[in-house]
Protein backbone atom coordinates (compact mmCIF):
# COMPACT_ATOMS: atom_id res chain seq x y z
CA UNK A 1 0.00 0.00 0.00
CA UNK A 2 2.78 2.46 0.68
CA UNK A 3 4.20 2.52 -2.61
CA UNK A 4 0.64 3.73 -4.08
CA UNK A 5 0.59 6.70 -1.59
CA UNK A 6 3.81 7.82 -2.41
CA UNK A 7 2.32 8.33 -6.34
CA UNK A 8 -1.42 9.64 -5.08
CA UNK A 9 0.02 12.91 -5.63
CA UNK A 10 0.43 11.98 -9.58
CA UNK A 11 -3.28 11.51 -9.79
CA UNK A 12 -5.66 14.51 -10.03
CA UNK A 13 -8.90 12.18 -9.63
CA UNK A 14 -9.93 9.09 -7.58
CA UNK A 15 -8.62 6.33 -9.43
CA UNK A 16 -11.04 3.35 -8.42
CA UNK A 17 -10.41 -0.09 -9.91
CA UNK A 18 -11.62 -3.70 -8.77
CA UNK A 19 -11.95 -6.78 -9.65
CA UNK A 20 -13.49 -8.83 -6.97
CA UNK A 21 -12.31 -12.15 -6.30
CA UNK A 22 -14.13 -15.31 -7.84
CA UNK A 23 -16.31 -16.68 -4.88
CA UNK A 24 -15.16 -20.25 -3.01
CA UNK A 25 -18.29 -21.22 -3.99
CA UNK A 26 -18.41 -20.34 -7.28
CA UNK A 27 -15.00 -21.69 -8.03
CA UNK A 28 -15.72 -24.80 -7.17
CA UNK A 29 -18.78 -25.08 -9.16
CA UNK A 30 -17.45 -23.72 -12.18
CA UNK A 31 -14.75 -26.72 -11.71
CA UNK A 32 -17.46 -29.69 -11.29
CA UNK A 33 -19.40 -28.14 -14.37
CA UNK A 34 -15.99 -28.62 -16.58
CA UNK A 35 -15.68 -32.01 -14.90
CA UNK A 36 -18.79 -33.53 -16.13
CA UNK A 37 -17.82 -31.68 -19.63
CA UNK A 38 -14.97 -33.21 -19.70
CA UNK A 39 -16.26 -37.00 -18.65
CA UNK A 40 -19.04 -36.53 -21.35
CA UNK A 41 -15.68 -35.33 -23.94
CA UNK A 42 -14.08 -38.45 -23.38
CA UNK A 43 -17.62 -40.34 -23.47
CA UNK A 44 -18.39 -38.75 -26.74
CA UNK A 45 -14.58 -39.51 -27.87
CA UNK A 46 -14.89 -43.32 -26.98
CA UNK A 47 -17.63 -43.25 -29.26
CA UNK A 48 -16.24 -41.49 -32.27
CA UNK A 49 -12.95 -43.73 -31.94
CA UNK A 50 -15.60 -46.95 -32.20
CA UNK A 51 -17.45 -45.58 -34.78
CA UNK A 52 -20.40 -46.13 -32.43
CA UNK A 53 -21.03 -41.98 -33.07
CA UNK A 54 -20.39 -40.21 -36.49
CA UNK A 55 -17.25 -38.42 -36.38
CA UNK A 56 -17.73 -34.64 -37.55
CA UNK A 57 -14.46 -33.11 -37.17
CA UNK A 58 -11.36 -33.35 -38.40
CA UNK A 59 -9.40 -36.37 -37.93
CA UNK A 60 -5.91 -38.13 -40.00
CA UNK A 61 -6.39 -39.98 -42.65
CA UNK A 62 -6.01 -44.23 -42.59
CA UNK A 63 -2.54 -43.62 -43.93
CA UNK A 64 -1.78 -41.21 -41.38
CA UNK A 65 -2.47 -43.20 -38.29
CA UNK A 66 0.78 -43.86 -37.26
CA UNK A 67 2.01 -40.68 -37.32
CA UNK A 68 2.78 -37.46 -34.80
CA UNK A 69 -0.74 -37.41 -33.53
CA UNK A 70 -2.30 -33.60 -34.47
CA UNK A 71 -5.56 -33.68 -32.61
CA UNK A 72 -4.85 -34.91 -29.30
CA UNK A 73 -4.20 -32.24 -27.26
CA UNK A 74 -6.24 -30.11 -24.84
CA UNK A 75 -6.70 -27.58 -27.13
CA UNK A 76 -8.63 -29.90 -29.68
CA UNK A 77 -9.93 -31.56 -26.91
CA UNK A 78 -11.56 -28.75 -25.85
CA UNK A 79 -12.91 -27.19 -29.14
CA UNK A 80 -14.33 -30.65 -29.85
CA UNK A 81 -16.17 -31.26 -26.81
CA UNK A 82 -16.85 -27.88 -24.90
CA UNK A 83 -16.37 -25.26 -27.93
CA UNK A 84 -18.58 -26.97 -30.36
CA UNK A 85 -21.66 -27.26 -27.87
CA UNK A 86 -21.83 -23.20 -27.05
CA UNK A 87 -20.56 -22.52 -30.74
CA UNK A 88 -23.68 -20.69 -32.05
CA UNK A 89 -22.85 -17.61 -29.81
CA UNK A 90 -19.96 -16.62 -31.79
CA UNK A 91 -19.48 -15.64 -35.93
CA UNK A 92 -23.22 -14.46 -35.95
CA UNK A 93 -23.41 -12.71 -39.33
CA UNK A 94 -24.85 -9.22 -39.35
CA UNK A 95 -26.06 -7.33 -42.40
CA UNK A 96 -26.46 -4.07 -41.35
CA UNK A 97 -24.24 -1.01 -40.28
CA UNK A 98 -23.29 -2.43 -36.21
CA UNK A 99 -24.34 0.93 -35.43
CA UNK A 100 -26.39 0.78 -31.77
CA UNK A 101 -28.81 -1.24 -33.54
CA UNK A 102 -27.93 -3.96 -36.02
CA UNK A 103 -30.17 -6.88 -38.33
CA UNK A 104 -28.75 -10.29 -38.13
CA UNK A 105 -29.36 -13.29 -39.98
CA UNK A 106 -31.10 -16.32 -38.20
CA UNK A 107 -29.43 -19.57 -38.14
CA UNK A 108 -30.10 -22.53 -36.52
CA UNK A 109 -28.66 -26.05 -36.11
CA UNK A 110 -29.91 -29.46 -36.78
CA UNK A 111 -26.65 -31.49 -35.66
CA UNK A 112 -25.98 -29.56 -32.42
CA UNK A 113 -23.52 -26.70 -33.74
CA UNK A 114 -21.47 -28.79 -35.88
CA UNK A 115 -23.50 -27.22 -39.32
CA UNK A 116 -25.55 -24.08 -39.62
CA UNK A 117 -28.14 -23.46 -41.89
CA UNK A 118 -29.67 -20.23 -42.75
CA UNK A 119 -33.64 -20.10 -42.20
CA UNK A 120 -33.74 -16.72 -44.51
CA UNK A 121 -35.47 -14.56 -42.22
CA UNK A 122 -33.18 -11.64 -40.71
CA UNK A 123 -34.09 -10.64 -37.21
CA UNK A 124 -34.01 -6.98 -36.94
CA UNK A 125 -32.68 -4.15 -34.78
CA UNK A 126 -31.38 -6.31 -31.88
CA UNK A 127 -29.46 -3.64 -29.20
CA UNK A 128 -25.82 -3.94 -30.22
CA UNK A 129 -23.64 -4.32 -26.75
CA UNK A 130 -20.91 -6.15 -28.68
CA UNK A 131 -19.57 -3.46 -31.60
CA UNK A 132 -16.46 -1.17 -30.78
CA UNK A 133 -18.52 1.82 -31.58
CA UNK A 134 -17.91 3.81 -29.03
CA UNK A 135 -18.79 7.37 -30.03
CA UNK A 136 -21.53 6.06 -32.57
CA UNK A 137 -19.57 6.72 -35.83
CA UNK A 138 -20.93 3.86 -37.35
CA UNK A 139 -23.75 5.14 -39.40
CA UNK A 140 -24.94 4.68 -42.92
CA UNK A 141 -26.10 8.78 -43.03
CA UNK A 142 -24.02 11.74 -41.69
CA UNK A 143 -21.52 13.95 -42.75
CA UNK A 144 -18.78 11.27 -42.22
CA UNK A 145 -20.83 9.28 -44.46
CA UNK A 146 -21.45 11.80 -47.34
CA UNK A 147 -18.05 12.60 -46.97
CA UNK A 148 -16.97 8.97 -47.50
CA UNK A 149 -19.00 8.97 -50.61
CA UNK A 150 -17.78 12.19 -52.03
CA UNK A 151 -13.95 10.77 -51.93
CA UNK A 152 -15.27 6.95 -53.32
CA UNK A 153 -16.12 8.57 -56.06
CA UNK A 154 -13.31 10.54 -56.36
CA UNK A 155 -10.41 8.53 -55.94
CA UNK A 156 -12.04 5.21 -56.03
CA UNK A 157 -12.20 2.27 -53.21
CA UNK A 158 -8.56 0.88 -54.12
CA UNK A 159 -5.33 2.27 -54.07
CA UNK A 160 -3.28 -0.71 -55.50
CA UNK A 161 0.57 0.31 -53.94
CA UNK A 162 2.17 0.65 -51.14
CA UNK A 163 2.71 3.77 -48.93
CA UNK A 164 6.56 3.34 -50.32
CA UNK A 165 5.79 3.29 -53.95
CA UNK A 166 2.60 5.25 -55.28
CA UNK A 167 0.20 4.78 -52.52
CA UNK A 168 0.77 7.58 -50.73
CA UNK A 169 -2.15 9.87 -51.49
CA UNK A 170 -2.40 13.71 -50.44
CA UNK A 171 -5.52 12.61 -47.90
CA UNK A 172 -3.28 9.79 -45.94
CA UNK A 173 -0.90 13.43 -45.22
CA UNK A 174 -3.65 15.33 -44.47
CA UNK A 175 -4.75 12.30 -42.02
CA UNK A 176 -1.52 12.20 -40.51
CA UNK A 177 -1.05 16.10 -39.95
CA UNK A 178 -4.52 15.85 -38.52
CA UNK A 179 -4.00 12.77 -36.20
CA UNK A 180 -0.62 15.07 -35.27
CA UNK A 181 -2.58 18.10 -33.78
CA UNK A 182 -5.37 15.68 -32.28
CA UNK A 183 -3.22 13.77 -30.17
CA UNK A 184 -0.91 16.52 -29.69
CA UNK A 185 2.06 15.33 -30.91
CA UNK A 186 4.43 16.96 -33.50
CA UNK A 187 3.61 13.65 -36.02
CA UNK A 188 2.05 10.71 -36.74
CA UNK A 189 1.72 7.65 -39.46
CA UNK A 190 -1.56 5.87 -40.36
CA UNK A 191 -1.63 2.56 -41.34
CA UNK A 192 -3.90 -0.20 -42.85
CA UNK A 193 -4.90 -2.50 -40.14
CA UNK A 194 -4.46 -1.73 -36.37
CA UNK A 195 -3.13 -5.63 -35.38
CA UNK A 196 -0.42 -4.63 -38.10
CA UNK A 197 0.89 -1.78 -36.72
CA UNK A 198 1.81 -2.99 -33.66
CA UNK A 199 3.20 -6.79 -35.14
CA UNK A 200 4.83 -4.49 -37.90
CA UNK A 201 5.91 -1.80 -36.16
CA UNK A 202 7.80 -3.19 -32.91
CA UNK A 203 10.12 -5.07 -34.36
CA UNK A 204 11.42 -1.98 -36.28
CA UNK A 205 12.06 0.03 -33.09
CA UNK A 206 13.75 -2.78 -30.62
CA UNK A 207 16.03 -5.63 -31.52
CA UNK A 208 18.20 -8.18 -29.76
CA UNK A 209 19.89 -6.60 -27.14
CA UNK A 210 17.17 -4.76 -26.31
CA UNK A 211 14.66 -5.32 -23.46
CA UNK A 212 10.99 -5.26 -23.62
CA UNK A 213 8.65 -5.30 -20.31
CA UNK A 214 5.32 -6.23 -21.32
CA UNK A 215 2.11 -6.46 -19.16
CA UNK A 216 0.72 -9.48 -18.57
CA UNK A 217 -2.15 -9.03 -20.26
CA UNK A 218 -1.45 -7.33 -23.57
CA UNK A 219 -3.14 -7.92 -26.73
CA UNK A 220 -1.94 -10.71 -29.19
CA UNK A 221 -0.74 -7.95 -31.44
CA UNK A 222 1.80 -6.80 -28.66
CA UNK A 223 2.68 -9.48 -27.65
CA UNK A 224 3.30 -10.77 -31.71
CA UNK A 225 5.17 -8.15 -32.23
CA UNK A 226 7.58 -7.88 -29.38
CA UNK A 227 7.88 -11.63 -29.92
CA UNK A 228 8.90 -10.88 -33.86
CA UNK A 229 11.81 -8.12 -32.97
CA UNK A 230 13.89 -10.50 -31.29
CA UNK A 231 14.30 -8.41 -28.18
CA UNK A 232 14.24 -9.86 -24.38
CA UNK A 233 10.83 -9.93 -23.13
CA UNK A 234 9.79 -9.73 -19.20
CA UNK A 235 5.91 -9.60 -17.86
CA UNK A 236 5.00 -7.53 -14.93
CA UNK A 237 1.78 -8.09 -13.39
CA UNK A 238 -1.45 -6.79 -14.69
CA UNK A 239 -1.16 -2.68 -13.88
CA UNK A 240 1.32 -3.20 -10.60
CA UNK A 241 3.50 -0.71 -10.50
CA UNK A 242 5.71 -2.41 -7.57
CA UNK A 243 6.51 -5.71 -10.23
CA UNK A 244 7.00 -3.13 -13.07
CA UNK A 245 9.21 -0.82 -11.16
CA UNK A 246 11.28 -4.48 -9.74
CA UNK A 247 11.83 -5.42 -13.45
CA UNK A 248 13.17 -2.31 -13.88
CA UNK A 249 15.61 -2.11 -11.17
CA UNK A 250 16.35 -5.60 -11.71
CA UNK A 251 17.19 -4.67 -15.58
CA UNK A 252 19.47 -1.68 -14.57
CA UNK A 253 21.08 -3.61 -11.74
CA UNK A 254 21.76 -6.38 -13.67
CA UNK A 255 22.18 -5.53 -17.24
CA UNK A 256 21.71 -8.63 -19.98
CA UNK A 257 21.98 -12.21 -18.87
CA UNK A 258 25.06 -13.53 -19.70
CA UNK A 259 27.60 -10.69 -20.82
CA UNK A 260 26.01 -8.23 -18.37
CA UNK A 261 26.19 -5.36 -20.70
CA UNK A 262 23.62 -2.54 -20.23
CA UNK A 263 20.53 -3.59 -22.46
CA UNK A 264 20.22 -1.13 -25.58
CA UNK A 265 16.61 0.18 -25.00
CA UNK A 266 13.98 -0.78 -21.98
CA UNK A 267 10.66 -0.20 -23.94
CA UNK A 268 7.53 -1.04 -21.72
CA UNK A 269 4.38 -1.83 -23.40
CA UNK A 270 0.94 -1.37 -22.09
CA UNK A 271 -1.90 -0.48 -23.02
CA UNK A 272 -4.99 2.19 -22.55
CA UNK A 273 -7.68 0.06 -21.90
CA UNK A 274 -7.44 -3.48 -21.55
CA UNK A 275 -10.54 -4.93 -23.60
CA UNK A 276 -10.85 -7.69 -21.85
CA UNK A 277 -10.62 -6.44 -17.79
CA UNK A 278 -11.98 -3.08 -18.45
CA UNK A 279 -8.92 -1.71 -16.37
CA UNK A 280 -7.33 1.29 -17.42
CA UNK A 281 -3.43 1.73 -17.01
CA UNK A 282 -1.86 3.36 -13.92
CA UNK A 283 -0.65 6.01 -16.46
CA UNK A 284 0.50 8.78 -14.18
CA UNK A 285 2.93 6.07 -12.23
CA UNK A 286 4.38 4.55 -15.62
CA UNK A 287 5.77 7.97 -17.25
CA UNK A 288 6.91 8.15 -13.28
CA UNK A 289 8.82 4.82 -13.21
CA UNK A 290 9.66 5.44 -16.87
CA UNK A 291 11.36 9.13 -16.07
CA UNK A 292 12.94 7.55 -13.25
CA UNK A 293 14.72 4.43 -14.74
CA UNK A 294 15.22 5.94 -18.32
CA UNK A 295 13.45 3.96 -20.50
CA UNK A 296 11.15 4.53 -23.38
CA UNK A 297 6.94 4.02 -23.04
CA UNK A 298 5.09 2.23 -26.29
CA UNK A 299 0.84 2.99 -25.34
CA UNK A 300 -1.30 1.13 -27.09
CA UNK A 301 -4.84 3.40 -26.89
CA UNK A 302 -6.53 0.83 -29.35
CA UNK A 303 -9.51 1.32 -27.04
CA UNK A 304 -9.16 4.19 -24.86
CA UNK A 305 -8.68 6.79 -28.13
CA UNK A 306 -12.08 8.96 -28.32
CA UNK A 307 -13.38 6.66 -25.54
CA UNK A 308 -11.82 8.52 -22.48
CA UNK A 309 -10.96 12.13 -21.52
CA UNK A 310 -12.59 14.89 -21.52
CA UNK A 311 -12.20 16.06 -25.02
CA UNK A 312 -11.99 12.66 -26.10
CA UNK A 313 -8.22 12.74 -26.36
CA UNK A 314 -7.58 9.48 -25.19
CA UNK A 315 -6.05 8.16 -21.87
CA UNK A 316 -2.91 11.11 -21.76
CA UNK A 317 -6.43 13.14 -21.47
CA UNK A 318 -8.16 11.19 -19.30
CA UNK A 319 -5.00 11.90 -16.47
CA UNK A 320 -4.01 15.37 -17.32
CA UNK A 321 -0.53 14.49 -18.83
CA UNK A 322 1.13 15.93 -21.09
CA UNK A 323 1.43 13.85 -24.43
CA UNK A 324 4.79 14.70 -25.30
CA UNK A 325 6.04 11.75 -22.07
CA UNK A 326 4.53 8.79 -23.91
CA UNK A 327 7.39 8.27 -26.15
CA UNK A 328 4.97 6.15 -28.80
CA UNK A 329 1.46 6.28 -28.94
CA UNK A 330 0.00 4.14 -30.90
CA UNK A 331 -4.01 3.79 -31.47
CA UNK A 332 -6.41 2.49 -34.24
CA UNK A 333 -9.43 3.94 -35.59
CA UNK A 334 -11.05 1.06 -35.57
CA UNK A 335 -13.10 1.53 -32.59
CA UNK A 336 -14.44 5.37 -31.76
CA UNK A 337 -13.95 6.49 -35.38
CA UNK A 338 -15.76 3.84 -37.26
CA UNK A 339 -13.47 2.95 -39.65
CA UNK A 340 -10.27 0.90 -39.88
CA UNK A 341 -6.32 1.02 -39.63
CA UNK A 342 -4.23 2.17 -36.59
CA UNK A 343 -1.68 4.98 -36.26
CA UNK A 344 1.63 5.70 -34.85
CA UNK A 345 2.65 9.25 -33.11
CA UNK A 346 5.25 10.55 -31.50
CA UNK A 347 8.55 12.84 -32.22
CA UNK A 348 9.01 13.78 -36.04
CA UNK A 349 12.57 11.84 -36.12
CA UNK A 350 10.85 8.58 -34.70
CA UNK A 351 7.97 8.93 -37.51
CA UNK A 352 10.22 9.88 -40.18
CA UNK A 353 12.53 6.27 -39.09
CA UNK A 354 9.05 4.37 -38.90
CA UNK A 355 8.24 5.67 -42.60
CA UNK A 356 11.46 4.07 -43.67
CA UNK A 357 11.88 0.93 -42.19
CA UNK A 358 8.54 -0.14 -40.74
CA UNK A 359 7.63 -3.40 -42.32
CA UNK A 360 3.87 -2.05 -42.38
CA UNK A 361 5.09 0.72 -45.12
CA UNK A 362 7.44 -1.58 -47.02
CA UNK A 363 5.00 -4.05 -47.96
CA UNK A 364 1.19 -3.81 -46.42
CA UNK A 365 -1.24 -1.72 -48.65
CA UNK A 366 -2.27 1.54 -47.41
CA UNK A 367 -5.73 2.85 -46.34
CA UNK A 368 -8.26 3.11 -48.81
CA UNK A 369 -9.49 6.67 -49.11
CA UNK A 370 -12.98 6.67 -48.43
CA UNK A 371 -11.72 4.99 -44.89
CA UNK A 372 -9.42 7.85 -44.63
CA UNK A 373 -12.22 10.31 -45.38
CA UNK A 374 -14.42 8.78 -42.65
CA UNK A 375 -11.19 9.21 -40.07
CA UNK A 376 -10.51 12.90 -41.32
CA UNK A 377 -14.57 13.64 -40.30
CA UNK A 378 -15.07 12.12 -37.38
CA UNK A 379 -11.60 13.35 -36.22
CA UNK A 380 -12.78 16.82 -36.69
CA UNK A 381 -16.34 15.74 -35.49
CA UNK A 382 -14.83 15.01 -31.89
CA UNK A 383 -12.51 18.24 -31.92
CA UNK A 384 -15.12 20.29 -32.87
CA UNK A 385 -13.55 21.54 -36.04
CA UNK A 386 -16.72 20.97 -38.41
CA UNK A 387 -18.63 24.11 -36.37
CA UNK A 388 -21.27 21.96 -33.89
CA UNK A 389 -21.05 20.63 -30.82
CA UNK A 390 -21.97 17.17 -31.46
CA UNK A 391 -18.57 15.37 -30.82
CA UNK A 392 -18.05 17.24 -27.39
CA UNK A 393 -21.75 15.70 -26.98
CA UNK A 394 -20.88 12.21 -27.74
CA UNK A 395 -17.79 12.16 -25.74
CA UNK A 396 -20.26 13.58 -22.81
CA UNK A 397 -23.12 11.19 -23.69
CA UNK A 398 -20.73 7.90 -23.75
CA UNK A 399 -18.95 8.77 -20.08
CA UNK A 400 -22.69 9.49 -18.89
CA UNK A 401 -23.79 5.71 -20.63
CA UNK A 402 -20.51 4.42 -18.90
CA UNK A 403 -21.25 5.32 -15.35
CA UNK A 404 -25.17 4.60 -15.24
CA UNK A 405 -24.40 1.24 -16.75
CA UNK A 406 -22.00 0.05 -14.89
CA UNK A 407 -23.88 1.51 -11.81
CA UNK A 408 -27.17 -0.59 -12.91
CA UNK A 409 -25.23 -3.89 -13.14
CA UNK A 410 -23.65 -3.38 -9.84
CA UNK A 411 -26.67 -2.88 -8.02
CA UNK A 412 -28.35 -5.56 -9.20
CA UNK A 413 -25.44 -8.06 -8.12
CA UNK A 414 -23.41 -8.80 -10.68
CA UNK A 415 -19.59 -8.85 -10.66
CA UNK A 416 -18.25 -6.65 -12.88
CA UNK A 417 -14.09 -6.33 -13.65
CA UNK A 418 -12.44 -3.30 -14.21
CA UNK A 419 -12.38 1.13 -13.38
CA UNK A 420 -15.38 2.70 -13.01
CA UNK A 421 -14.49 5.16 -16.27
CA UNK A 422 -13.92 2.73 -18.69
CA UNK A 423 -16.71 1.80 -21.78
CA UNK A 424 -16.14 -1.86 -21.99
CA UNK A 425 -17.95 -3.86 -19.29
CA UNK A 426 -16.77 -7.42 -18.28
CA UNK A 427 -19.70 -9.09 -16.87
CA UNK A 428 -18.11 -11.95 -14.93
CA UNK A 429 -20.30 -15.78 -15.84
CA UNK A 430 -17.63 -17.93 -14.39
CA UNK A 431 -19.81 -21.21 -15.40
CA UNK A 432 -19.20 -23.19 -18.99
CA UNK A 433 -23.08 -23.61 -19.37
CA UNK A 434 -23.65 -19.77 -18.66
CA UNK A 435 -21.33 -18.75 -21.21
CA UNK A 436 -23.97 -20.66 -23.50
CA UNK A 437 -26.94 -20.13 -22.06
CA UNK A 438 -26.23 -16.13 -21.63
CA UNK A 439 -25.45 -15.58 -25.44
CA UNK A 440 -28.58 -17.26 -26.62
CA UNK A 441 -31.25 -15.96 -23.94
CA UNK A 442 -29.81 -12.48 -24.97
CA UNK A 443 -30.36 -12.74 -28.41
CA UNK A 444 -33.99 -14.41 -27.41
CA UNK A 445 -35.03 -11.47 -25.57
CA UNK A 446 -33.08 -9.08 -29.16
CA UNK A 447 -29.69 -8.01 -27.57
CA UNK A 448 -26.57 -9.20 -29.07
CA UNK A 449 -23.75 -9.47 -26.70
CA UNK A 450 -20.05 -11.02 -27.00
CA UNK A 451 -19.28 -13.62 -24.05
CA UNK A 452 -15.87 -14.57 -23.96
CA UNK A 453 -14.52 -17.91 -22.62
CA UNK A 454 -11.22 -20.17 -21.98
CA UNK A 455 -8.50 -19.58 -24.37
CA UNK A 456 -8.93 -15.48 -23.97
CA UNK A 457 -9.99 -15.26 -20.37
CA UNK A 458 -8.78 -17.89 -17.55
CA UNK A 459 -10.28 -20.86 -17.58
CA UNK A 460 -13.00 -19.89 -14.50
CA UNK A 461 -13.43 -16.28 -15.88
CA UNK A 462 -15.13 -16.66 -18.54
CA UNK A 463 -17.31 -13.44 -19.16
CA UNK A 464 -19.37 -11.44 -21.24
CA UNK A 465 -18.37 -7.90 -22.38
CA UNK A 466 -20.46 -4.95 -23.04
CA UNK A 467 -19.06 -2.51 -25.26
CA UNK A 468 -20.88 0.99 -24.32
CA UNK A 469 -21.74 3.39 -27.26
CA UNK A 470 -22.59 7.13 -27.43
CA UNK A 471 -25.15 5.82 -29.61
CA UNK A 472 -27.25 3.96 -26.89
CA UNK A 473 -29.91 5.83 -25.05
CA UNK A 474 -30.82 5.32 -21.49
CA UNK A 475 -33.78 3.33 -22.41
CA UNK A 476 -31.34 0.49 -24.22
CA UNK A 477 -29.60 0.10 -21.37
CA UNK A 478 -32.37 -0.40 -19.08
CA UNK A 479 -33.70 -2.85 -21.49
CA UNK A 480 -30.40 -4.57 -21.56
CA UNK A 481 -29.74 -4.40 -17.67
CA UNK A 482 -32.83 -6.21 -17.02
CA UNK A 483 -32.65 -9.03 -19.75
CA UNK A 484 -29.04 -9.55 -17.82
CA UNK A 485 -30.77 -10.49 -15.08
CA UNK A 486 -33.85 -12.59 -16.71
CA UNK A 487 -30.82 -14.40 -18.54
CA UNK A 488 -29.98 -16.61 -15.77
CA UNK A 489 -26.84 -15.10 -14.90
CA UNK A 490 -28.65 -12.83 -12.12
CA UNK A 491 -27.36 -12.62 -8.46
CA UNK A 492 -26.44 -16.18 -7.85
CA UNK A 493 -23.00 -14.95 -6.32
CA UNK A 494 -24.53 -12.37 -3.94
CA UNK A 495 -27.31 -14.75 -2.90
CA UNK A 496 -24.74 -17.08 -2.40
CA UNK A 497 -22.57 -14.81 -0.07
CA UNK A 498 -25.34 -14.01 2.08
CA UNK A 499 -27.05 -17.48 2.15
CA UNK A 500 -28.73 -18.64 5.10
CA UNK A 501 -26.83 -21.82 4.57
CA UNK A 502 -23.49 -20.49 4.68
CA UNK A 503 -24.13 -18.67 8.03
CA UNK A 504 -25.45 -22.05 9.65
CA UNK A 505 -22.52 -24.23 8.79
CA UNK A 506 -20.44 -21.23 10.37
CA UNK A 507 -22.83 -21.40 13.71
CA UNK A 508 -22.84 -24.74 14.04
CA UNK A 509 -19.07 -25.39 13.41
CA UNK A 510 -18.32 -23.06 16.16
CA UNK A 511 -20.52 -25.26 18.51
CA UNK A 512 -18.90 -28.25 17.50
CA UNK A 513 -15.90 -26.67 18.05
CA UNK A 514 -16.45 -25.57 21.89
CA UNK A 515 -18.39 -28.52 23.05
CA UNK A 516 -15.36 -30.51 22.14
CA UNK A 517 -13.30 -28.04 23.76
CA UNK A 518 -15.60 -28.83 26.74
CA UNK A 519 -15.72 -32.34 26.79
CA UNK A 520 -12.03 -32.74 26.20
CA UNK B 1 -50.49 -16.92 -5.55
CA UNK B 2 -47.54 -18.63 -3.79
CA UNK B 3 -47.72 -21.07 -5.42
CA UNK B 4 -47.29 -19.65 -8.81
CA UNK B 5 -44.34 -17.80 -6.92
CA UNK B 6 -42.81 -21.17 -5.24
CA UNK B 7 -43.30 -22.78 -8.78
CA UNK B 8 -40.98 -20.01 -10.09
CA UNK B 9 -38.22 -20.39 -7.57
CA UNK B 10 -38.66 -23.83 -7.94
CA UNK B 11 -37.81 -23.57 -12.24
CA UNK B 12 -35.17 -20.93 -11.74
CA UNK B 13 -33.26 -23.39 -8.94
CA UNK B 14 -33.72 -26.10 -11.54
CA UNK B 15 -32.42 -24.11 -14.23
CA UNK B 16 -29.49 -22.87 -11.92
CA UNK B 17 -28.96 -26.80 -11.72
CA UNK B 18 -29.00 -27.54 -15.38
CA UNK B 19 -26.25 -24.70 -15.78
CA UNK B 20 -23.97 -25.47 -13.38
CA UNK B 21 -23.70 -28.90 -13.81
CA UNK B 22 -24.07 -28.29 -17.61
CA UNK B 23 -27.01 -30.28 -18.44
CA UNK B 24 -28.32 -27.20 -20.28
CA UNK B 25 -25.56 -28.29 -22.98
CA UNK B 26 -25.78 -31.82 -23.38
CA UNK B 27 -28.01 -33.81 -26.00
CA UNK B 28 -31.14 -35.36 -24.81
CA UNK B 29 -29.86 -38.79 -24.35
CA UNK B 30 -26.73 -37.88 -22.55
CA UNK B 31 -29.15 -36.21 -20.32
CA UNK B 32 -31.14 -39.12 -19.72
CA UNK B 33 -27.54 -40.98 -18.84
CA UNK B 34 -26.54 -38.07 -16.47
CA UNK B 35 -29.73 -37.74 -14.94
CA UNK B 36 -30.30 -41.56 -14.16
CA UNK B 37 -26.53 -41.71 -12.92
CA UNK B 38 -27.51 -38.77 -10.42
CA UNK B 39 -30.95 -40.09 -9.47
CA UNK B 40 -29.48 -43.37 -8.84
CA UNK B 41 -26.07 -42.26 -6.22
CA UNK B 42 -29.14 -39.66 -4.72
CA UNK B 43 -31.41 -43.10 -3.79
CA UNK B 44 -28.89 -45.31 -2.63
CA UNK B 45 -27.58 -42.18 -0.47
CA UNK B 46 -31.45 -41.73 0.67
CA UNK B 47 -31.63 -45.44 1.60
CA UNK B 48 -27.90 -45.99 3.55
CA UNK B 49 -29.16 -43.24 5.23
CA UNK B 50 -32.71 -44.52 6.06
CA UNK B 51 -31.44 -47.68 7.63
CA UNK B 52 -27.88 -46.84 8.88
CA UNK B 53 -28.32 -43.34 10.23
CA UNK B 54 -30.88 -44.65 13.29
CA UNK B 55 -28.71 -46.75 14.69
CA UNK B 56 -25.82 -45.03 14.40
CA UNK B 57 -27.02 -41.93 16.22
CA UNK B 58 -28.34 -44.39 19.01
CA UNK B 59 -25.08 -45.68 19.25
CA UNK B 60 -23.28 -42.49 19.09
CA UNK B 61 -25.47 -40.96 21.98
CA UNK B 62 -24.96 -44.22 24.17
CA UNK B 63 -21.81 -43.51 23.81
CA UNK B 64 -21.55 -40.02 24.88
CA UNK B 65 -23.74 -40.49 28.14
CA UNK B 66 -21.47 -43.23 29.30
CA UNK B 67 -18.64 -40.60 28.77
CA UNK B 68 -20.63 -37.48 30.32
CA UNK B 69 -21.48 -40.09 33.24
CA UNK B 70 -18.18 -41.00 34.04
CA UNK B 71 -16.84 -37.52 33.97
CA UNK B 72 -19.98 -36.89 36.44
CA UNK B 73 -19.10 -39.83 38.68
CA UNK B 74 -15.06 -38.45 38.78
CA UNK B 75 -16.17 -35.20 39.28
CA UNK B 76 -17.97 -36.18 42.33
CA UNK B 77 -15.71 -38.58 43.76
CA UNK B 78 -12.78 -35.62 43.85
CA UNK B 79 -15.62 -33.79 45.44
CA UNK B 80 -16.39 -35.38 47.88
Amino acid sequence: VEPISLFSRLYKRPFNEAFEETPMLVAVLTYVGYGVLTLFGYLRDFMRQWKIEKCQNATEREEQKDFVPLYQDFENFYTRNLYMRIRDSWNRPICSVPGAKVDMMERVSHDYNWTFTYTGRVIKDIINMGSYNYLGFAQKAGTCQEAAAKVLSQYGAGVCSTRQEMGNLDKHEELEKLVARFLGVESAMAYGMGFATNSMNIPALVGKGCLILSDELNHASLVLGARLSGATIRIFKHNNMQSLEKLLKDAIVHGQPRTRRPWKKILILVEGIYSMEGSIVRLPEVIALKKKYKSYLYLDEAHSIGALGPSGRGVVDYFGLNPEDVDIMMGTFTKSFGAAGGYIGGKKELIDYLRTYSHSAVYATSMSPPVVEQIITSVKCIMGEDGTTVGKARVQQLAENTRYFRRRLKEMGFIIYGNEDSPVVPLMLYMPAKIGAFGREMLKRNIGVVVVGFPATPIIESRARFCLSAAHTKEMLDRVSVSSGLSFAHAFYKQIQQLFFCRLVQCLVHKLLNLMFKVL
Amino acid sequence: MDIKNLKNYLYWLFCQFELITCSYLMEPWEKVLFYTFNIAMLFMVLYTAYIYVSIHISTAFQFCLHLLGNQHENAVSIVK
